[in-house]
């Protein structure tokens, strides 16, 4: 196919040809930008939260009024809890991953270190690892003769008693990594407060209970102190016992104590769906721009298409009965077409990059990966041979009779 | 003149239904996508108190010890138990309150309705008057109250009727945590947004159902909630009190721009004096930010928000780059009936009006249709999760924006292919007929 009558063609509809492009160039820098947000939602929306999440349960309960013997009453519901067909394990928890609400603490690897080095969260309660359904990749799980009873530890801080204090704590790989990079965690020593612990175990992965930024999410620790809070995980046989299991857990739970109310009961697969649900809808909603953009632009071509044939008609017949057969009238308006949207990527990419840079200083956004440029591009060049093809085998379909009309 | 042009720019709008359609469609795309986001953002960005946040302010000073300094940074977000107390017992502003928030164990006399826990508010008397809070019946607690830790409870619209079945329950007893509150008052619809106050227990959360003076939630130990900072050995729960830690918001009324200034000066003088006792060991750190500004600060506007309305914006330029392409293949269609025109006598400005006219008709069509759009997106906003969502309503301004900016923009990408049409030379198309 010759370019050059095309491009001369072309020359003499600058305006339009000129808005062809434009639309393509926007729409590729805004569609580009668009599945990189997407695609960073839907990273996200999957992060590993190192916990089983399929088969496990979160029941939170409180008291109406005062309570003297939380301690025992939290050892009968676990022992309730434990006795239900279907159970695993329980723990009694202070935290949990996607439970939105946590506590925190800055660590130092130096007691006279005046900036914390990091900062984590902090899970604690008794027999966690396995109820959470962790992962320990080094040394080992916390013991019960580790165990301090919550209460005996702040009151232990608050007197400055360094003995009541826990000793040993176990952290993800991701805070080891951080905390000595290329080194073994286990005996080294962090301090929270002024207080060292002794590194006992790691653990793959435990994301925190609430994310403000991603590339801290799994600054997690855990503390051997027993919790007597009414906040419960429950990890089931099978996936298939929850619902079951968490209908018969809070009927047992009601029944010892009626004097208290249920804050929270759900499925660890339900608690990801609600954290992530900002998430979900922002992909939704660009998912949807990208779709009505693509259209949009492609009616615009259809549109444009059409007039260009139409304004045409007569050349066309001309150049029919000069001899050019049906094939070669379709060619022209899918290369002039192709052409067009060539131009149009070319812009579009440089767009896409430069709004892409304003994401990245606005929005903390990665760079986009050079993976989108052709993709993109190939995208855009079949939506446009789509879009022109309806036009152009109108085109074709112009017979050679029209040249010797006067229109 | 101008009822013929618009029967002009009818008649010529049904002679060519597809194109027609197609432009409209696509300004409506772009109309209803970017009024759905304009509204969300412009409800996200709102004044909480009409009228009255001009005269809010937020007081920051800094009580943390030396560890973790770095020169410049703000001061913390919150005060502690000690400053804010010091502060409200101060009355240097023309009102004053300290608060938190706190969740809180409602034990309803009826035997049909089992205990709950509601959303509560920990704060001092001037906060109704201070926040302009509109009462349903009764009154705030006085300062008095506030001194004797007095068990009395201000409680939300919504829960009266729940517990009391919407009749004035001034003088009323409501049991909480197994204690007896007095009802002395019940507010009326109250929900400012964003919820200014405290933005740590919910950017755009209702506001709370119970309303306890600060000194008796402490004396009875109701649970706080949001967020606590702490600093050295502070973190005991038990004696909040004294702890280095900050957990409490405080805000002032000030009338004028000099009492602004004065009060800037106190909290300097309340610094250095804190200083002296040896209770602060930073350099003097205040900041006074207004309630516009307290927002700001604490990026209240989710960026999800702006991206998806700069979004829509870029949405909105796609589909008027195409309206022009599909309105110049339409007007220039038509040189053939714009030359009879011109050769008739009409000018190039009387071509370019009538052009324009049906320009307007097109964007005023693909405004309605947007707005339908907009109306549906906003239905759909609605449905999503977040906090914000069942804000996300059309109120008049946007109603005219929707108009305005359709119009606007449809004639505006009207104007190169009317103008390009303008160009054609009569005897021309006239010859080639």
């Amino acid at each position: 196919m010759d370019i050059l009558p095309i491009l001369s063609t072309l020359r003499r509809h600058k305006i339009t040809a000129l808005l062809v492009i434009i639309e393509i160039a926007l729409t590729c820098a805004i569609v580009c930008n668009a599945v990189f947000i997407i695609s960073q939602r839907l990273d996200r929306m999957s992060m590993d939260s190192g916990v089983d999440e399929h088969r496990l349960l979160h029941i939170q309960l409180a008291d109406i009024g005062d309570t003297k013997d939380k301690k025992s009453r939290t050892l009968t519901d676990l022992a309730a809890l434990q006795q239900i067909p279907g159970v695993a394990e329980v723990a009694s928890v202070m935290q949990v991953p996607f439970g939105n609400s946590s506590s925190n603490s800055g660590i130092k690897l130096d007691p006279k270190q005046k900036l914390s080095t990091l900062n984590a969260t902090m899970y604690s309660g008794e027999n966690l690892v396995p109820a959470l359904g962790l992962q320990l990749v080094a040394g080992r799980d916390l013991r019960p003769d580790d165990f301090k009873d919550f209460d005996d530890v702040v009151r232990g801080a608050a007197a400055k008693d360094a003995k009541s204090l826990p000793q040993v704590i176990v952290i993800t790989q991701n805070m080891a990594q951080r905390l000595w990079p290329g080194q073994q965690a286990l005996g080294k020593q962090i301090y929270l407060m002024d207080y060292p612990m002794t590194v006992v175990g790691v653990v793959k992965e435990l994301i925190r209970p609430s994310i403000w930024d991603d590339s801290a999410k799994s600054y997690s620790m855990i503390f051997p102190m027993r919790m007597a809070r009414g906040e419960y995980v429950v990890r089931t046989k099978t996936p298939e016992d929850r619902e079951r299991v968490l209908a018969a857990a809070l009927a047992k739970l009601k029944e010892i104590n009626p004097h208290r109310v249920v804050l929270k009961k759900h499925t660890f697969d339900d608690m990801r769906h609600d954290f992530f649900q900002n998430d979900r809808a922002m992909a939704g909603l660009l998912i949807g721009v990208c779709v009505a953009l693509l259209i949009v632009t492609a009616l615009g071509i259809v549109g444009l298409g059409s007039f260009w044939v139409a304004q045409r008609r007569r050349q066309i017949g001309v150049r029919r009965a000069l001899g050019a057969t049906r094939t070669n009238i379709l060619r022209y308006f899918q290369t002039e077409n192709f052409l067009l949207a060539t131009i149009g990527i070319v812009v579009g990419m440089v767009l896409a990059y430069g709004i892409n840079l304003l994401l990245m200083v606005h929005y903390e956004l990665p760079r986009l990966p050079g993976i989108y440029f052709p993709v993109g591009a190939v995208l855009l060049w079949i939506i446009g041979q789509l879009a022109v093809l309806g036009p152009a085998m109108r085109a074709a379909a112009v017979p050679p009779v029209v040249a010797t009309r006067s229109v | 003149m101008f009822t013929y042009y618009l029967d002009l720019a009818l008649r010529s709008l049904g002679r060519n239904k597809i194109l027609t359609t197609l432009m409209v469609l696509a300004i409506a795309l772009g109309i209803g996508a970017s009024m759905t986001t304009l509204t969300v953002l412009h409800v996200l960005s709102g004044d909480p108190l009409p009228g009255a946040s001009g005269t809010l302010f937020y007081p920051r000073i800094d009580p943390r010890d030396q560890d973790s300094y770095e020169e410049g940074k703000d001061p913390p977000y919150q005060v502690t138990w000690i400053d804010g107390m010091n502060m409200l017992h101060a009355k240097r502003a023309d009102r004053q309150a300290l608060m938190t928030g706190g969740s809180v164990p409602v034990q309803p006399a009826q035997a049909n309705l089992d205990p709950f826990y509601s959303d509560a508010r920990y704060t001092s008397s001037d906060f109704f008057p201070m926040f302009r809070v509109p009462f349903l019946y009764g009154r705030p607690w006085s300062a008095e109250e506030d001194d004797g830790k007095a068990r009395v409870v201000v409680i939300s619209r919504k829960l009266n009727e729940k517990l009391f079945g919407g009749k004035d329950s001034t003088g009323q007893i409501l049991r909480m945590k197994d204690t007896a509150f007095r009802v002395v008052g019940v507010l009326d619809e109250w929900r400012p947004n964003p919820h200014f106050y405290d933005v740590d227990t919910g950017k755009y959360a209702a506001s709370e159902d119970v309303f306890v003076p600060l000194t008796t939630s402490h004396d009875i130990r109701l649970e706080h909630d949001g967020s606590t900072d702490c600093w050295g050995t502070g973190g005991d729960e038990e004696h909040a009190e004294t702890q280095p830690c900050v957990w409490l918001q405080f805000w002032v009324q000030l009338d004028s721009a000099a009492k602004v200034a004065a009060y800037k000066e106190y909290l300097v003088h309340y610094s250095e004096e804190q200083r002296a006792l040896g209770r602060f060991v930073r350099p003097v750190n205040v900041r006074l930010p207004g309630l516009m500004e307290w927002l700001d600060i604490n990026k209240v506007v989710p960026g999800d928000v702006r991206l998806q309305t700069w979004l829509a914006f870029g949405f909105l330029l796609v589909c008027l780059v195409n309206t022009v392409g599909l309105m110049l293949a339409k007007f220039l269609r038509r040189a053939g009936e714009l030359g009879v025109r011109r050769a008739l006598g009409a000018s190039k400005r009387e071509v370019f009006m009538q052009l324009l006219i049906e320009s307007g008709v097109i964007g005023l069509a693909g405004g309605l249709c947007g707005l339908l759009l907009a109306f549906i997106g906003l239905w759909l906003v609605r449905r999503q999760p977040s906090d914000y969502a069942s804000l996300a309503h059309l109120d008049m301004a946007m109603l005219l924006t929707t108009f305005v900016l359709a119009i606007g923009s449809t004639l505006l990408a009207g104007l190169l292919p009317a103008w390009r049409a303008c160009q054609i030379t009569p005897a021309l198309q006239l010859k080639s007929q």
